[in-house]
């Protein structure tokens, strides 16, 4: 639920970061360029996901001019079929923002189970499950993933969103860990378990809303994992192939010899998207950072007199 | 010595983990794959007899209960036997992995190797310099480079400077025409071919660590002891590298596993755009003919490589920063 309620403050802004306090939006945003720009882009790509399905046709149909290179009509050419690439781009990013933000949430309420949870209740609990995101953190994740999705040959979304979450939470835990061993001790939570508060209460209720901005934070370098995973499933011909998104694109471009037909317009673009949606979000990321850690202002501040 | 036997017996863990993750896998798979295996392999030739066994047990399928299966097949990776390679039958898959693993632990090796250094570098030259507009505008276009996908950046300069401009091959990892040896000829091949993809994955894996440095750079040079020892007029250079790089590294260091976590992954993908003769190349080929034994060896020894890797770092790292080696 409040994983959601993120998802769609990140997109919208001004509820970012509700701990950081009227101080902290004060200067907050006209200062830091980065978490504008990063809005942007990010607001770009999820109008895009949202409303662009609607105004583009059929990205699968086929047009008469194949493999043509970009027109008025055709924004972004046409692929070995004849089919509109920029249909394609438009239409597939819905495809992978569902898949990068669904499993970016799952593996985020993981890590706050884990992390949080865990940090908490200390003791052999913690030990355990600070053990075991410890070895899923150093385990590779994409040849997990690889295997899995060619074990369990599954075309459906559901699978592909768990596996993709199961081998990126380990690192959010870590940082949620560290944050809530520093947190647990403090007089609010003291006072909490003092008055007889419920375990799962305390953790939601007292802790979660102090690391919000490390939980965006984290949320948000899930979803570039996600999406990069899932592109590379998708590109290695893993997962569902027939359902548009920009991974399939470069799957289609690179086993149809897009490359050795020269046609730049068919794998330049999904990837760009990649690219350019990544720098977004890890830009929201950084002017995070500087809105909640003050010491990057502080250095930059001294410098500038 | 007490940080090294506590590492030591995390990355035991660790590997039992991988082992036991590959164990549990193949229950995933619907219908019987041993059947399923040995009847591809008998149209590909003779299968031995005592292989369907041999089979079973490493994917774990035998009879029996759990533990004892469980145990025959840690019993089979012991004496690394991991059947026979589908794709390349009847070659065992252990002679598949030694023949395409140096390629990949080359590559990657130097290119990360490569990768971290000038990323460390450049990021802390760019922590020192922050008060330069010019850089600071330059970093933010850095995180673009962190999130361009591996094998998506590989396409776009093999178009470039293999299809467009025909500085370097178009695929293969050498000359097919020569002798694999130790051939100058051979040598000089393999580095030519190399170039392209060692370049994907410095390309793609520098910005990351350009802008950790950066920012621990930023961070660490507002530390009083920086400020004391500006004040005690040292020279720059030791202030730079003595007093600030030294400590900003640290999170680099510590964080490893994470980013090679990321260029092995993204390294096993970009090997297939190159047809790189490597690990990942022959771990697509594995999952598109469904030849789970090479499939099952190729994870395992990935995971294990990448454990040493870890594990290798983390020594090092007790060496880097000595508060480690002081256990608590």
């Amino acid at each position: 639920m409040s994983v959601q309620a993120t998802v769609v403050g990140l997109s919208e802004g001004p509820t970012l970061q509700p701990d950081a306090g009227a101080r902290a939006r004060r200067w907050a945003f006209p200062r830091s360029a980065r978490l504008t720009i990063g809005l942007v882009i990010v607001g770009f790509f999820v109008l895009m996901a949202v409303v662009g399905p609607y105004l583009v046709g059929n990205p699968l149909t086929f047009h008469t001019a194949m493999l043509h290179a970009p027109t008025t009509r055709f924004l972004l050419g046409t692929t070995q079929l004849g089919q509109d690439v920029f249909a394609q781009l438009v239409v597939g990013s819905r495809g992978t923002l569902e898949v990068g933000f669904l499993a970016a949430a799952v593996a985020t309420v993981v890590s706050i189970v884990v992390g949080i949870g865990g940090g908490y209740v200390g003791g052999r609990v913690d030990e355990l499950m600070s053990l075991v995101s410890n070895v899923f953190l150093v385990i590779p994740s994409l040849p997990l993933v690889i295997v899995v999705s060619a074990y369990v040959h599954s075309t459906s979304l559901l699978p592909l969103i768990l596996v993709i979450a199961l081998t990126s939470w380990a690192a959010s835990a870590r940082v949620l860990r560290a944050q809530t061993l520093s947190v647990r001790n403090r007089e609010y939570v003291l006072a909490a378990r003092a008055s007889g508060e419920k375990v799962w209460r305390i953790v939601i209720v007292e802790i979660m809303p102090n690391e919000l901005a490390i939980i965006a934070s984290q949320l948000l370098f899930s979803v570039i994992f996600a999406i990069l995973t899932a592109a590379s499933l998708a590109f290695l011909g893993l997962g569902n192939i027939n359902s548009v998104s920009w991974g399939s694109m470069l799957y289609f471009a690179q086993n149809d010899e897009a490359l050795s037909s020269g046609a730049w317009w068919w794998f330049v673009p999904p990837g760009l998207c990649i690219a350019l949606l990544g720098a977004g979000l890890a830009l929201i990321n950084f002017g995070l950072d500087e809105v909640v850690n003050p010491r990057l202002h502080t250095a930059t501040r001294r410098r500038a007199r | 010595m007490h940080y090294v036997l506590r590492k030591l017996g995390f990355y035991l863990v660790a590997a039992w983990a991988a082992l036991t993750i590959n164990f549990i896998l193949p229950r995933l798979i619907p219908g019987n794959p041993v059947e399923v295996l040995l009847a591809r392999s008998r149209g590909q030739g003779a299968v031995p007899p005592q292989e369907a066994r041999s089979l079973e047990l490493l994917l774990g399928l035998g009879h029996g209960n759990l533990l004892t299966r469980y145990i025959e097949y840690l019993n089979q990776l012991v004496h690394l036997n991991f059947g026979l390679s589908i794709t390349y039958f009847p070659t065992p898959v252990t002679t598949v992995i030694a023949q395409c693993l140096p390629w990949t632990l080359v590559l990657v090796g130097t290119a990360t190797v490569m990768g971290a250094s000038l990323g460390v570098t450049l990021g802390a030259v760019a922590g020192w310099k922050r008060s330069s507009a010019w850089v600071n505008n330059l970093i933010p276009c850095t995180t673009f480079l962190t999130a361009i996908p591996y094998f998506w950046l590989a396409l776009v300069l093999l178009y470039l400077f293999a299809e467009i401009v025909h500085a370097f091959p178009l695929y293969g990892g050498y000359d097919a025409s020569l002798q694999i040896g130790w051939s100058g000829h051979f040598i000089g091949s393999a580095l030519y071919h190399a170039v392209l993809p060692a370049a994907t994955i410095v390309i793609s894996s520098v910005g990351g660590w350009l802008l950790g440095m950066r920012n621990m750079m930023v961070s660490t040079l507002a530390e009083d002891y920086v400020m004391a020892a500006e004040a005690k007029g040292l020279p720059t250079r030791r202030i730079m590298l003595g007093y600030a790089a030294r400590n900003a590294v640290l999170p680099s260091v510590a964080g490893f596993a994470i980013s090679l976590g990321f260029i092995v992954s993204g390294s096993i993908v970009m090997e297939v755009v190159f047809s790189y003769p490597g690990i990942g190349y022959n771990l697509l080929l594995a999952v598109q003919n469904d030849d789970y034994p090479l499939m099952q060896g190729i994870f395992l020894i990935i995971s294990l490589a990448v454990l040493g890797a870890n594990l290798l770092v983390d020594l090092l790292y007790g060496f880097v920063d000595p508060r480690t080696r002081l256990s608590r």
